[in-house]
């Protein structure tokens, strides 16, 4: 549905975006993740036909975005990062603004408003005056002028800035009850909020894509096809930890499939507490955990690495790209 | 069309919700009141010839009308701009001109209201006095394409500045410009002279208008000053996607 080629943007001499290809299918929900300043700003802009690229191609429906503009305009809902809000309007007024601009038809403008409204869960609030709002509710008035004309393809810009969690969570539902009604696009800088709500993420870092794929993906990626998880073990005043350290690592390497144990710092031990990374060809969990009992030694917690962070991490900060 | 409209409707509405409207049409009809009433009454004993009177009141009214053209119109884009809204108009599926025109219409249909409103001050002559209805009619008809041509001005202004303080400076340097070009002309020889002249906003084609004067040329000139500022600031909007 959305095709990308070779699509870069300079600001003067500076390159922002690109090369950048990839695409995109009818109902998907993508993420844009990287770090402040990556390039996602600039790409959401180029695919909401705000900003014009400096070469390649964006086809949506395989219409040229560049050539004919006006023509997909209605189908491209957008929320930039700063919900472009009327402060002396109405809910109620200012969505029937926005309907009408995108092209919806004078008799359908009513119906449209209210089933935005009513998606958004806006219908306590749709009589009041924006500027009255809170940073929460505009951040959903920002939604509702996005998908207010039924777009085919919505652009989120950092949809869950500024909001407090239980504004988050409100949102996230709000982005996944628009799954499959549109495809949509949205970029964050927040990890969870990208692997919890999107089907494919494409990790941007200066303008370019370092990794592209499902959550299931990059983190196979991650863990280089090996099962690990991290053990925690409870320390005791009576042991001294590095004989404790010593026994678990030594009955953990007798398991079979085990190919080697670490000691890790985690943060958010007590004092005490032993932390070993267990990697292995094979599941291990069911096994570290009789293993360890049988040698009397007391299992805190077993939990697996976040590799998806890792990976990230590991993308989005490094000069080298693993592949 | 019906874009244009909804542009222009919308921000007749934000004029009449903020004080930016009610300030800029009271302080307007205030000062041309103030005019007409210095210019009608005079000097006590003093002679008065009507025509005389009305020249006067519309050579005052132009001067306000260029201020609140300028005032009216610097928030028009550099205020969409400082709140982040322009970006809604421009992934919008309308073209850059239609929105300069919308927005056009907004400013000028203001200028055209607080103008309209004071008509009662001229009416008043023929209580005392004899003036036609056509020198009236001429003389508005010159207010209103000096307020067009103001407007047009104040919109590219407001597109090339990001903050609306800048655009209403730089909106009044470009009027003020255009009308000072009749002083420069007279430090020049023709044909040079009849050049500024020409150019000039105010001086010589107001003068026509003021004294019940129509002249097509006259005419003609406003409404290029519109399209040509107008059509800049489409320009303006456009060179922006490709920043």
């Amino acid at each position: 549905m959305i095709e990308i080629r070779e699509l870069t943007k300079y600001y003067g001499d500076a390159k922002a975006v690109g090369p950048l290809s990839f695409s995109i299918e009818k109902g998907q929900v993508v993420g844009l993740l990287g770090l402040n300043g990556a390039g996602k700003t600039t790409t959401l802009r180029m695919l909401a036909s705000d900003l014009l690229p400096t070469s390649g191609t964006m086809t949506v429906d395989k219409v040229d975005l560049v050539q004919e503009p006006e023509r997909l305009r209605p189908k491209i809902g957008y929320l930039p990062d700063r919900p472009p809000l009327y402060e002396e309007m109405g809910v109620r007024e200012y969505l029937g603004f926005a309907a009408k601009l995108r092209g919806v038809k004078s008799s359908r403008v009513d119906k449209f408003v209210a089933e935005a409204i009513e998606q958004t869960d806006l219908g306590d609030r749709s009589s009041e005056i924006i500027g009255t709002l809170s940073h929460g509710f505009r951040q959903r008035v920002g939604i509702a002028q996005a998908i207010v004309h039924k777009p085919t393809l919505l652009l989120l810009d950092e949809p869950i800035s500024g909001l407090d969690p239980v504004q988050i969570v409100e949102m996230r539902e709000l982005v996944r009850s628009l799954r499959g009604e549109h495809t949509t696009v949205l970029s964050s800088h927040i990890l969870s909020e990208i692997s919890e709500t999107c089907d494919q993420l494409i990790v941007i870092r200066d303008g370019e894509i370092v990794a592209a794929g499902s959550e299931s993906e990059l983190t196979e990626r991650g863990s280089e096809g090996t099962q690990a998880v991290i053990v925690l073990i409870a320390g005791g005043a009576e042991a001294d930890p590095s004989t404790r350290l010593a026994e678990a690592t030594s009955v953990l390497e007798g398991i079979d499939g085990v190919r080697g144990v670490a000691a890790i710092d985690h943060p958010d031990l007590d004092e005490g507490t032993i932390s070993l990374k267990v990697t292995a060809d094979v599941e291990v969990r069911h096994a570290v955990c009789r293993a360890l009992v049988a040698a009397d030694i007391d299992v805190y917690g077993i939990e697996r690495p976040r590799v998806l962070e890792d990976v990230f991490i590991e993308l989005t900060s490094k000069g080298e790209v693993s592949s | 069309m019906s874009h244009i409209l909804l542009i222009a409707g919308r921000e007749m509405r934000a004029y009449f919700r903020s004080p930016l409207g009610w300030v800029a049409a009271s302080a307007a009809l205030f000062i041309d009141g103030v005019w007409f009433i210095a210019k009608a009454l005079g000097e006590p004993g003093a002679k008065r010839l009507s025509a005389t009177v009305l020249n006067q009141f519309f050579n005052g009214i132009t001067g306000v009308t260029m201020i609140i053209g300028i005032a009216l119109s610097m928030r028009l884009i550099a205020q969409e701009e400082e709140q982040g809204t322009l970006v809604l108009l421009k992934t919008s599926p309308i073209r850059d001109w239609d929105l300069v025109l919308g927005k056009f219409l907004a400013v000028f249909g203001m200028i055209a209201i607080i103008t309209g409103l004071t008509v009662y001050m001229p009416a008043l002559i023929f209580v005392n006095g004899k003036v036609s209805v056509g020198h009236i009619a001429t003389g508005y008809l010159g207010v209103l394409l000096l307020g067009a041509a103001t407007a047009s001005v104040g919109i590219f202004a407001s597109a090339l500045a990001k903050r609306q303080v800048v655009a209403a400076i730089l909106g009044a340097v470009i009027m003020g410009a255009l009308v000072l070009l009749w002083l420069l002309a007279k430090m020049t020889e023709p044909p040079v002279t009849d050049f500024l002249n020409g150019l000039a906003i105010h001086h010589l084609r107001q003068r026509d208008f003021m004294t019940g004067v129509l002249r097509l040329e006259n005419v003609v000139y406003y409404l290029i000053v519109c399209f040509f500022f107008l059509l800049a600031t489409t320009k303006t909007l456009e060179a922006r996607r490709w920043q």
